[in-house]
């Protein structure tokens, strides 16, 4: 084999998960490098996003990065509140007792910020064991000698060998795919979530909230504002922004033919948002991306060779309820993966770091939050059609519906939404996102009549306001099949296109075949935020862009 | 780091700045080169390029030099922060004032002969292609021939190989497009880069390296008096006759107002590879070179 540069350790992001596994290896003294393929970490990732710290966890961000809340952080969560929506009746609940459940502290964040700061920590501490982190270098493979997972081939540089690799790649993570561990083919394994930053003087945040500089709000919302897609919607409080989104079962979402930047729009034109947002609405940006549901894809031997998968990559992306957990299992996962590197160091089976980092997962707890195994139980319930259509006709019978409105359901309610144990057996079916919380805020709720002023922008306008770097002539994404029935569903479901909008991604042409018409589905990744929402719903060869091209996310 | 042996100079000149708004012109069309800022050569930024290559590549030290008034102190800052020097020499002196290309040239040869003698052999000196300015790009090819060392133009790609001290570059002949030839040359050896020129860094550790110069350069220029080094006529042991304007054979005669269009001025063309020509031109210089040489 030819002669190839050689590193201890590489590792493949530099978000969350590979800043962790990164920052760890350095303080053993293990040289790294770290190969992230934006112009800076942060500027091709998207979170809501609040950063949990657990107190049950063995590693949270800020054991790993000291300074990490005063700097790369924005507000904390102080105020916590799910609202239940039927059309404008609202019933409010105080989530506080769900969200300090394990809770250390809990943090707002905006990726670029937090990520390019993460960056500078990981260059400053792999540097001293001779790696350091490269931006602008895409990943492109797994360099193998005799079938063995031996290193990295990258767009940008030379093929580099290591003896630990660390995919910490996020969703999509290609690396994953090329060591079959995760294929990208079944939609109702993911969910796809959309946000948009808007601006907000912090003290104008401090009273719209009713808070204190130093404090924060969460909001969540579910129930019939989004129809009948199954997810639900956030508003964060930053500095001085909001984070405001949704997060959908990417099934629900192909199956209602729903359009994201419409359901987002929904939840920011519902009359709840005005007591926060006026006329003065000003969107920073609009992004998305998909995000895995650990519970279905969570990989229990998350390795091959020296290749250990940390985060998203490896599908631990914990939905806890309406609690989204992503940020800080990539943490954990990412530091366990450079503690069993050490510890097995040194040994010749390739497989024994991914094996004792298996064991890491399994024994610190940190498997069973992400796959519950009372999970396992309550879906092979919870989807058995029959069993959620009764429920159902239950709840939207005047009795069920009149039994969840008396006064002692209403307490009762607040304690199961309250409830780690409950949310986390809650079903993916509609009861769950959208019968349930309607039924709650008709029965319970208030009705408001707030004038909401808000005027989205169109989807021409946000992609119009997107920074992107495009490698012209070299598309990162192509449609393998052109039929509406092998890739029609991402004229929906991606997040830039729309029916009868030819500006965006995907769009659908009737074209006339000798004497015939047909619809066929046509696909320009100019506009394309990398969601990876098509790889999964539509039929391509699906890649990311060379490093440094394609979107560049300025909040995220 | 191992630190290589390579030892090379950039030579950059200043150029006015002649985007909108910084230049500025007189009643008669002339430029006020005291009104107008002066920046780095605009193609000097090639060879530049190249310079920091061999320096991620191999290592070792690079010098700036230029040869022009004490504000050109300016252009070689600048050239800290893109090429990342070590330091930067500055030859400059009232008498060097209104010099053409060929007293700049013997100049500069000064400057090479007194750096090798206090600072340390050279193997490599970069120089850029055309000066924004006008000038003809003869320079570098007089410098190369004032000193004695081969010099190779138009290069798109280098590749150095320190052991065996010699240069391997692909370059266009004659500046045409469509050819496209490799040449070898050994060091010391002058590089005029093509404007195409493209570095590649192929390597991480090559990023790396790309990376912590750049952070080292940062501190290095904000405070780039304690590495610039001025040396006057004097210390260049010039003989007045042959610099500046006394030794300039080429007159200037307008400058046109219009920064893009040619200049109106009498300078004879000379192609290098023309063998008679060339000897004419090497007559005339011969006592320049010998009052540079001592
Ligand atoms: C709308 C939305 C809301 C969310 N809300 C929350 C929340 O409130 N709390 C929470 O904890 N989580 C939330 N998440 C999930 C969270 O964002 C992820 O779980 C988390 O980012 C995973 O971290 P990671 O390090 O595994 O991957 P990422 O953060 O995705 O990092 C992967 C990195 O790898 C780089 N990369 C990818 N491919 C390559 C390649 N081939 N070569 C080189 N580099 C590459 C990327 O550029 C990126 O920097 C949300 C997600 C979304 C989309
Ligand atoms: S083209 Fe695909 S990856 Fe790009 S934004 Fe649309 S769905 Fe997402």
């Amino acid at each position: 084999m030819t002669e190839y540069e050689h590193y201890e350790a590489v590792v493949v992001g530099c978000g969350p998960g590979g800043a962790a596994a990164a920052a760890r290896l350095a303080d053993h003294g293990v040289e790294t490098l770290v190969l992230e393929r934006g112009t800076e970490a942060g500027s091709k990732n998207v979170s809501g996003g609040l950063i949990y710290a657990e107190e049950s966890a063995p590693y949270t961000i800020d054991d790993l990065f000291e300074g990490f809340r005063e700097e790369a952080g924005e507000r904390p969560v102080t105020d916590y509140h799910i609202h239940n929506i039927a059309e404008n009746s609202v019933k409010t609940y105080d989530l506080s007792d769900l969200h300090e459940d394990d809770t250390d502290w809990c943090d707002a964040v905006l990726r670029r910020k937090m990520d390019s700061w993460l960056e500078r920590r990981v260059h400053e501490k792999t540097s001293e064991t001779g790696g350091g982190v490269l931006t602008n270098v895409r990943v492109n493979g797994l360099l193998r000698d005799g079938g063995e997972i031996v290193g990295v081939t990258c767009d940008e540089l030379d093929p580099i060998k290591a003896d630990l690799i660390v995919g910490a790649d996020g969703v999509n993570s290609e690396l994953a795919r090329d060591a079959g561990l995760m294929d990208w083919e079944e939609p109702d394994e993911w969910f796809q979530g959309v946000k948009a930053v808007v601006d907000m003087e912090p003290d104008v945040i401090d009273d719209r909230f009713d808070i204190e500089p130093d404090e924060g709000a969460a909001h969540l919302f579910s129930g019939d504002l989004f129809e009948d897609v199954r997810g639900g919607g956030f508003l964060y409080t930053n500095e001085d922004s909001l984070s405001i989104g949704t997060v959908f079962h990417l099934d629900s979402l192909v199956e209602q033919e729903a359009e994201p930047h419409e359901l987002l729009d929904a939840l920011l034109t519902h009359p709840l948002l005005a007591q926060w947002v006026r006329d003065d609405y000003h969107e920073r940006e609009y992004a998305a991306k998909l995000v895995p549901d650990s519970k279905k894809v969570a990989h229990e031997e998350p390795y091959r060779d020296r290749l250990v998968l940390v985060g998203d990559a490896a599908g631990q992306m914990q939905a806890q309820g309406p609690i989204i957990k992503g940020m800080n299992h990539a943490v954990t996962a990412g530091a366990l993966a450079a503690d069993a590197f050490v510890v097995t160091r040194g040994n010749t089976d390739s497989e024994a770091v991914g094996r004792r980092y298996a064991q890491m997962l399994e024994k610190s707890g940190t498997m069973d939050k992400l796959r519950p195994r009372r999970y396992e139980i309550s879906r092979t319930l919870g989807e058995r059609d029959a069993v959620t259509n009764v429920v159902e006709r239950v709840l939207e019978s005047p009795v069920g519906s009149v039994a969840i409105g008396n006064p002692i359901a209403n307490r009762l309610l607040k304690r199961a939404y309250n409830s780690p144990f409950l949310v986390s057996m809650l079903p993916d079916t509609k009861t769950g996102y959208v019968t349930l919380p309607s039924i709650i805020g008709e029965e319970h709720g208030r009705s408001i009549h707030w004038e909401n002023e808000i005027e989205p922008p169109t989807l021409e306008e946000r992609i119009g306001d997107l920074t992107y770097d495009t490698d012209i002539g070299n598309p990162h994404i192509e449609l393998r099949d052109e039929s509406v029935e092998a890739s029609g569903a991402a004229v929906h479901a991606c997040p830039v296109s729309a029916e009868d909008f030819g500006g965006g991604c995907y769009r659908s042409e009737t074209v006339a075949t000798n004497g015939s018409e047909e619809t066929l589905v046509s696909l320009d990744t100019q506009p394309c935020i990398e969601c990876g929402t098509c790889a999964v719903v539509a039929d391509t060869d699906w890649e990311h862009p060379r490093g440094g091209k394609g979107v560049e996310y300025r909040e995220g | 780091m191992v630190e290589g042996s390579m030892r090379s100079i950039v030579l950059t000149k200043g150029v006015p700045d002649f985007s909108e708004g910084a230049v500025s012109f007189d009643e008669d069309g002339h430029l006020e080169r005291g009104k107008t800022p002066t920046v780095m050569n605009p193609n000097d930024g090639f060879a530049v390029r190249a310079a920091l290559q061999t320096k991620v590549r191999h290592g070792g030290h690079v010098s700036g030099m230029s040869m022009g008034p004490p504000g050109y102190a300016d252009v070689l800052k600048e050239a800290m922060g893109s090429v990342y020097t070590d330091d930067s020499y500055l030859l400059s002196d009232r008498e060097l004032a209104a010099s053409d290309t060929w007293a700049t040239a013997i100049t500069l040869s000064a400057g090479l002969e007194k750096y090798q003698e206090e600072v340390g052999e050279i193997d490599l000196v970069f120089a850029g292609f055309k000066s924004a300015d006008g000038e003809t790009g003869q320079t570098g090819p007089q410098t190369a021939w004032a000193m004695d060392w081969p010099i190779v133009t138009h290069v798109l790609a280098l590749d150095i190989d320190p052991d065996e001290r010699t240069l391997r570059a692909k370059r266009l002949v004659e500046g045409d497009r469509d050819e496209i030839e490799t040449v070898e040359a050994p060091l010391p050896c002058f590089v005029v880069t093509d404007p195409e020129f493209q570095p590649t860094y192929r390597k991480a550790s090559h990023r790396l390296t790309h990376k912590r110069l750049r952070a080292e350069t940062e501190e290095r220029a904000a405070d780039h008096d304690d590495h610039l080094t001025t040396w006057s006529q004097e210390d260049l042991n010039l003989d007045p006759d042959y610099i500046g304007l006394d030794g300039s054979p080429t007159i200037v005669s307008s400058v046109d107002p219009i920064p893009k269009a040619p200049s109106e001025r009498e300078a004879t063309m000379v192609d290098p590879d023309e063998e008679t020509e060339m000897s004419e031109v090497l007559e005339e210089m011969q006592p320049y070179a010998a009052g540079a040489g001592d």
